[in-house]
């Protein structure tokens, strides 16, 4: 059990790590098509910390709806405005506005950081069990049934929007 | 593991998801932005979904909130490369700065 609890802390850590690390490349970095490369780690990451919380169900909608289908979207989007493949300078604001951008992600996540440590101090997770899709999809059926529908009206109504949008006429 | 981990690795995430939003002047680069901060809100609710399951086994309230995130980020990202496209059709730039025409 120890065993295991300090597995999954490491795999916590190095996946943790490496999701930071790709989220400020694509903040950061030069060029477009990598930026949503790097997009493609973070969200992987993401759905590895799913997996190590015991939700299969969403880690697995994860990799199709994100990594499948938006992170194709966005490079059709680079695609279809022509970036240029290489480096590309003029991709930020100027170097001010990052400054005063940096420092109010730094303040907001010294706020964030402080009251999270302040609240949940050492709250720990049980003994976290696999949530099995058979709830959710009863949760989701039943409960929260009205969201759900009006959550469908939503994606109709955003694909007649995206293309009525998008098209030549 | 402690809650607090996955809350301030999502804390991380949402920061730097912000200071890309200001920082990008590219629209697709403040879209993508955004995912970042979507993602951050997920990585929360579903911990917080998981914690509240170990007392109360039917509780997966925070799973399904993260989907409807999920479905709720697709369609925004779909109206979202549209508009792009569209100003990129336009302007020829999709620079957010170029955007002022609302400016008297």
């Amino acid at each position: 059990m120890l065993a295991l609890l300090v597995a999954q802390n490491i795999a916590f850590y190095i996946i943790a790590a490496l999701m930071v690390v790709g989220a400020i490349r694509v903040v950061t970095c030069k060029n477009l098509m990598h930026a949503a490369l790097w997009l493609v780690l973070v969200l992987a990451g993401a759905a590895a910390q799913y997996i190590l919380l015991a939700s299969e169900f969403v880690a697995i909608t994860q990799v199709l709806v994100y990594l499948g289908a938006i992170i194709v979207l966005f490079l059709f989007g680079i695609m279809l405005t022509r970036a240029r493949t290489g480096a590309d300078e003029d991709l930020d604001n100027s170097s001010t506005a990052k400054m005063i951008a940096a420092g109010i992600g730094v303040l907001l996540l010294g706020l964030l950081g402080y009251s999270l440590v302040d609240g949940f101090r050492d709250t720990e997770f049980g003994n976290l069990m696999v949530q099995r899709t058979a709830q959710v999809s009863d949760s989701i059926f039943s409960t929260y049934l009205l969201p759900f529908e009006v959550l469908s009206v939503l994606l109709l109504a955003a694909l007649i929007g995206a293309i009525v949008i998008a098209r030549r006429d | 593991m402690f809650l607090n981990q996955f809350l301030l690795l999502a804390a991380i995430l949402f920061c730097i998801g912000v200071y890309g939003v200001l920082a990008r002047k590219n629209g697709v680069l403040v879209l993508m932005s955004i995912e970042l901060i979507l993602n951050a809100v997920n990585i929360n609710l579903v911990a917080f979904g998981a914690y509240w399951n170990v007392t109360d086994m039917a509780n997966v309230s925070g799973q399904v909130f993260a989907l409807f995130v999920i479905a709720v980020a697709a369609a925004e990202v779909g109206v979202g490369l549209a508009l792009v496209l569209l100003i990129y059709r336009n302007r020829q730039s999709i620079d957010i700065d170029d955007v002022d025409m609302l400016k008297g």
